[in-house]
C-alpha cells in the first residue's frame, strides 16, 4: 500500500492514528482534577508537538541518514516564517500560498548555506552551519529590520524585511491583493484554507473531561503525516542508501564511482524545505515571526529532539519532539505552590525538605530534568527512546516465547 | 601500448623525491605487481593513478586518455576499481546492500536523485547483488551487517564490489596485508579465478612475495622512487639488483 513495504505501513497508520486521536489520548484527566494540568490536548501545544515533529523528521533526513549534523537549522524555520508573513501580508490569508513559499524560499536558502557549509565535515561542517544561522539571526534581528521607506513613510516596509525584534506582524494597512483586506467588523483576517479559519476549535465535553477539536491543529496534523509519508519513501529508497553510504564510508563512496557532495546537497536542501514547511506552519497557526526562531538554541533543541529520540530511525525524531515540547509546557508549570499540595499528606518538616528537593528540577528548571534525561539516554540508550521501545518489546517476546516454549514442554509429559 | 601507461611521473613532497621519472606500463589483461622495500614510493604511485593525488610532472593515460585532474569517483567511473589495504567497505550497511551501491553506480552514475523509488523494486540490481554474493560464497551472509564480518570476508566482499562495476583495471594495494595465511590463500584464490573468468587487468602492490609469485606475469621493482627492473617473475627471483634493493649494498 502506498508503494510502503508492510511493516511501514503498519507504521504509518499507527502515527496517523495517533495524531488523529490525540485531543483524547492526550487529555486523559479530567478537567477538575489535580492532575488536569498534565493534560496536552489544547490546541497550542497539540500544534506544536506536529510541527517540531515535522522539523525533526526533516533534521533526521540529513543528520540521521548522512551523519552531517548541521547546527543552524533554525535559520531555515525563521526563513519559512518570514516568507510565509509575506505572503499573508502581500497576497491574502490562505495558508496553501504561504506554505509553498515557505517550502520554497527556505529551499533556496538551504541551497545556498549548503553549498558553501559542505565544503567540509564533521565540526567543521557543523561550525559553519552554526555561523550561516546566526548571521540569519543577526541579518533578521538587525539589518533586515532598518527602516526601508524613510523614516516619513509608514509603508509596507516601515520595519523592513523582518520586524527587527518585535518580528514582523500583520497590519490593517496590508495590501492582501487576492483576499480581503479587513474582515466585516474591521479587523486583520486570520489565516486560513479556503475559508476554514486556523484557530477555530470545537469543544466537546464529556462528563468531565473535554475535548477540543482545533481545525489548525488538525491541518498541521495531516501535513506532517504527508511529511513522514515522504520521509518513509527517502528512507526506504536507493538515494536513501546511497546518503547511509555517506555516513558509513565516505571513502568507498568516492571510489565507487559515486559523488557523495550532491547526494549530500539533496539532503541538506530537503530536510532544510522541511524545516521550512514548519516555520510556515507556525507562521499559519499564528501570525507572527520573530528572530528568536532563528537563534542558535533553535537549532540545538532539534539535535537533542532527534537524538533523545533516535537518530536514524524515523518515529524517533517525532517521539523526541513531542517529549521535549511537552516538558517544556508542561514540567515547566508546576511551581512551589503545586507541589507542597501535592506532599500536602507528609509531616511539616518532611514535606518542605521533600519539595526543596524536588523544585529544582520543575518549574524554570525543567531544563535541569531535561538534561538528565538526555544523558540517561545518550549513555544508556544510544539508539535513543526507540531502543528502549525496542528492548522493551524484545523482553516481552522473549517472555512470550518462553511460556511458549514450557506450555509445548509440558503437553508431551501428559 | 597497455591499458595503463605511466610517463616520466614525479612527485616530490618538499625535499622528497617520493617518485623520480616513473614509466610504467601495464600491459591489457595482465596481473602486474609492483614491488619494493619500503619508502620506495609505491602508495605515492598508486595514488596518483586513481586521482588522490596528482603528480608534479608526467602523464598518466588510461586507454589513450589521462586520468590526471580528474576527480577519483571521475577515474572510477571510467573503468579503474580500486581494493584498499583496510577493507574500504560500508561497515553500518547490510552485506547486500554493499553489493548493490557499485552496481547502482554503475548503472545511474555519480549522482541520481532517485529519492521515490522503492530499492526493493530494483529487482535487477537485487538479483545482480545476489548472483555476486553467491559466487563470492557469501549469500549466507547478505543480510548481516558487513561490519560484523571476519576480515578475510570484508576483503572478498571489497573485491566483489570492485568487480560488480566490471572495472577494466583493478587496483589492488597489499590485498593481503595483517591476514592470517588461511585468508591469504584464499585471496589469492579468488584472484586467481577473477583472472581467468574476467577480461581484467589486475595491478597489485604488495608486500608478500608468496602473493606476488602467485599472481604475477609481470614485475616492477621500485627503489627510491623509480623503476629498478621490470620482467617476468622468474627473472626477478634471482636478479641482483633486486636483491641489492631489498637487503642493501652489502648483501
Amino acid at each position: 500500500m502506498f508503494g510502503l513495504a508492510k511493516k511501514d505501513v503498519t507504521l504509518l497508520l499507527i502515527v496517523a492514528a495517533l495524531t488523529m486521536l490525540a485531543p483524547f489520548i492526550l487529555n486523559p484527566f479530567p478537567v477538575d482534577s489535580a492532575m488536569a494540568q498534565f493534560n496536552a490536548g489544547y490546541p497550542d501545544l497539540m500544534q506544536r508537538f506536529v510541527i517540531f515533529g515535522i522539523f525533526a523528521i526533516g533534521f533526521n533526513i540529513l543528520f540521521g541518514l548522512t551523519g552531517y549534523l548541521s547546527f543552524g537549522h533554525a535559520a531555515f524555520i525563521g526563513v519559512g516564517s518570514y516568507a510565509a508573513m509575506w505572503m499573508f501580508k502581500l497576497f491574502g490569508m490562505n495558508v496553501l500560498p504561504a506554505l509553498t513559499l515557505a517550502v520554497v524560499m527556505s529551499g533556496l536558502f538551504a541551497l545556498l548555506i549548503g553549498y558553501v557549509s559542505l565544503r567540509r565535515s564533521g565540526i567543521y561542517f557543523s561550525i559553519l552551519t552554526l555561523a550561516f544561522a546566526q548571521m540569519s539571526y543577526a541579518l533578521a534581528y538587525s539589518v533586515l529590520a532598518t527602516d526601508m521607506d524613510g523614516p516619513d513613510e509608514q509603508g509596507l516596509l516601515q520595519k523592513g524585511l523582518t520586524g527587527g525584534e518585535t518580528g514582523l506582524q500583520l497590519t490593517l494597512q496590508d495590501p492582501r491583493i487576492l483576499g480581503q483586506q479587513t474582515t466585516a467588523d474591521g479587523g486583520i483576517p486570520v489565516p486560513n484554507l479556503f475559508g476554514l479559519e486556523m484557530r477555530s476549535a470545537t469543544e466537546m465535553v464529556m462528563g468531565d473531561w473535554v475535548f477540543t477539536f482545533s481545525a489548525g491543529y488538525y491541518f498541521s496534523a495531516v501535513v506532517m503525516l504527508i511529511a513522514f509519508y515522504l520521509s518513509i519513501r527517502i528512507f526506504r529508497s536507493p538515494f536513501g542508501m546511497m546518503l547511509r553510504a555517506i555516513k558509513c564510508n565516505n571513502t568507498r563512496m568516492t571510489y565507487t564511482g559515486l559523488n557523495a557532495r550532491p547526494y549530500a546537497l539533496a539532503a541538506f536542501v530537503i530536510s532544510g524545505m522541511y524545516a521550512g514547511l514548519a516555520g510556515g506552519l507556525m507562521a499559519s497557526m499564528d501570525p507572527l515571526a520573530g528572530p528568536e526562531r532563528m537563534f542558535w538554541t533553535a537549532s540545538g533543541e532539534v539535535v537533542l529532539m532527534t537524538i533523545l529520540g533516535g537518530v536514524g530511525t524515523l518515529i524517533g525524531p517525532v517521539l523526541g519532539a513531542g517529549v521535549i515540547k511537552y516538558m517544556e509546557n508542561i514540567v515547566s508549570k508546576i511551581n512551589s505552590d503545586i507541589l507542597h499540595s501535592w506532599f500536602a499528606f507528609l509531616p511539616d518538616g518532611l514535606e518542605d525538605l521533600v519539595v526543596t528537593m524536588i523544585y529544582p528540577f520543575v518549574g524554570k528548571g525543567w531544563h535541569l530534568t531535561l538534561g538528565l534525561m538526555f544523558m540517561l539516554v545518550v549513555i544508556f540508550l544510544p539508539g535513543g527512546l526507540v531502543e528502549g521501545g525496542q528492548r522493551v518489546a524484545r523482553l516481552f517476546r522473549r517472555k512470550k516465547a518462553k511460556e511458549g516454549k514450557k506450555s509445548t514442554q509440558s503437553t508431551p509429559a501428559e | 601500448m597497455g591499458i595503463l601507461e605511466v610517463k616520466n611521473v614525479n612527485k616530490r613532497f618538499g625535499g622528497l623525491q617520493a617518485l623520480g621519472d616513473v614509466n610504467l606500463s601495464v600491459a591489457e589483461n595482465t596481473v602486474h605487481a609492483i614491488i619494493g622495500p619500503n619508502g620506495a614510493g609505491k602508495s605515492t604511485l598508486l595514488n596518483c593513478l586513481i586521482g588522490k593525488l596528482i603528480p608534479d610532472t608526467g602523464s598518466v593515460l588510461f586507454q589513450g586518455q589521462s586520468v590526471l585532474g580528474r576527480k577519483p569517483y571521475e577515474i572510477n567511473q571510467m573503468g579503474i576499481s580500486r581494493v584498499f589495504q583496510t577493507p574500504e567497505i560500508f561497515g553500518d550497511l547490510t552485506v547486500l546492500e554493499n553489493m548493490m551501491i557499485p552496481i547502482f553506480a554503475k548503472r545511474d552514475g555519480v549522482f541520481r536523485m532517485h529519492a521515490f523509488e522503492d530499492t526493493s523494486n530494483e529487482r535487477e540490481i537485487v538479483e545482480q547483488a545476489e548472483s555476486m554474493l553467491e559466487d563470492l560464497n557469501l549469500q549466507d551472509q547478505r543480510h548481516m551487517h558487513s561490519a560484523s564480518m571476519s576480515r578475510g570476508n570484508k576483503r572478498r566482499l571489497e573485491i566483489g564490489m570492485c568487480l560488480a562495476q566490471n572495472p577494466k583495471l583493478l587496483l589492488l594495494d597489499e590485498p593481503t596485508a595483517g591476514m592470517a595465511r588461511a585468508d591469504t590463500n584464499n585471496t589469492i584464490d579468488l584472484l586467481k579465478q577473477i583472472k581467468d573468468e574476467r577480461d581484467i587487468t589486475i595491478a597489485i602492490i604488495e608486500h608478500d612475495m608468496h602473493v606476488v609469485f602467485s599472481l604475477a606475469e609481470r614485475i616492477t621493482v621500485l627503489a627510491q622512487g623509480s623503476p629498478l627492473v621490470e620482467d617476468t617473475p622468474e627473472n626477478i627471483k634471482g636478479h641482483p639488483k633486486v636483491r641489492e634493493a631489498y637487503l642493501g649494498e652489502t648483501a
